[in-house]
């Protein structure tokens, strides 16, 4: 059971998002730049980055949501449960193996990414702005799994809900729906 | 040295927010809801999580620009941030706040670590909902700016007189691209 009053039929980050619109909004603007801005990351590639962090994290809500999300765009599971796995043995550009080091060990501690991660990463050929870009997801989803985890927020009733979920944050995004969420009321 | 190429002349998050404005406008505005209102818990308590938290995560410049702040909005009074990070359960704090710090600081190892119990004594110390929920997410903010700050290697001023003067200017206007877009403070005497 959550630690405050959430609406009921929001589980997850859309509840929190929903209880505190005004700081919901810039989370929201924030992740939809970084997620679905313009970048040399694909959108598939940077949800792996979400999906490799919340994982280390231990995150379950936003784990599958981002595995979805990252699956959907990919057009197959393989590559995300290979990454959970071992990032190194993963079918992945060497560029992106650099970043995701780079991602999972940012989620633990900044301090934690090293010179030799990073000279790895630029050998690979990541420019300065996709560095930028990796720590500052790695960081925003390690505000997203506290949030999500330390207000101990529900798990959806069914796993279909993460893939309506996951076909919501590909088509539309991340940013609120225009109509609120009262739709999702049983 | 920074990972990546940022103006040298700004410390901290101040540089990484130069390098990247359009990420740094959201991540303003949130530190400006988070930290400066009064409502439910005072800007010197919101700023107070704000520092233990990054103390927790060794994040020196966010320790050490929050605890400026937090120093800044209670008068130069400089103990009290000290007195929470060296004995939590001894700092001269209200039931309430020790109780949500105990939540911060659970809630900075892992979202999961925050206990039932931790969230019924901050209650029983009259912390409402939102309180509790301003605090968990104060700390998660905190725990994405120590990120941040430390995962691109920023610079960390070694000058520890920068930081108060860094401090007022957040205490005055608080949070936006104002820090990083105009000239960093510098100390009277060694201005012209």
């Amino acid at each position: 059971m959550p630690h405050i009053e959430l609406e009921s039929h929001l589980p997850g980050i859309t509840g929190l998002l929903e209880y505190r619109k005004d700081t919901g909004q810039p989370i929201r603007e924030l992740t939809q730049i970084l997620m679905r801005g313009s970048s040399t990351l694909t959108e598939g590639e940077r949800e792996l980055i979400a999906t490799i962090v919340s994982h280390g994290n231990q995150c379950r809500f936003c784990t599958t949501a981002h595995t979805a999300a990252a699956d959907l765009l990919l057009g197959e599971k393989a590559t995300t449960r290979a990454v959970k796995e071992d990032i190194e043995s993963a079918p992945v550009s060497g560029k992106m193996k650099a970043l995701l080091a780079i991602a999972k060990a940012t989620g633990k501690n900044g301090k934690l990414v090293t010179p030799q991660m990073v000279e790895r990463a630029k050998a690979e050929g990541a420019t300065d702005a996709e560095l930028h870009d990796t720590v500052l997801i790695a960081a925003l989803f390690s505000l997203y799994n506290r949030y999500v985890d330390g207000m101990a927020t529900a798990m959806p009733d069914n796993e279909a809900y993460f893939d309506t979920l996951a076909e919501r944050i590909v088509h539309h995004g991340y940013t609120r729906l225009p109509q609120g969420y009262d739709h999702l009321k049983q | 040295m920074p990972h990546i190429k940022v103006n040298e002349d700004l410390p901290g998050i101040r540089s990484l927010m130069a390098f990247s404005p359009e990420t740094a406008a959201p991540m303003g505005e949130l530190a400006n809801l988070l930290l400066r209102t009064n409502e439910g818990l005072t800007m010197a308590e919101r700023e107070l999580i704000a520092t233990y938290v990054s103390y927790l995560n060794d994040c020196f410049y966010c320790q050490h620009s929050h605890g400026a702040i937090v120093t800044c909005y209670l008068n130069d009074h400089n103990e009290l941030v000290n007195q929470v990070i060296k004995d939590l359960d001894r700092a001269p704090v209200s039931d309430k706040l020790r109780a949500l710090l105990h939540i911060a600081g659970s809630a900075q190892k892992g979202g999961k670590f925050v206990t039932d119990e931790q969230v019924k004594t901050a209650k029983r110390f009259g912390a409402t909902d939102r309180d509790i929920h301003d605090t968990v997410l104060i700390t998660a903010a905190f725990c994405m700016f120590n990120r941040y700050v430390d995962g691109l290697a920023s610079q960390t001023p070694t000058d520890m007189s920068s930081y108060p003067l860094r401090a007022r200017q957040i205490a005055e206007r608080g949070y936006g691209n104002h820090i990083f877009i105009n000239k960093q403070p510098v100390a009277e005497e060694q201005q012209g």
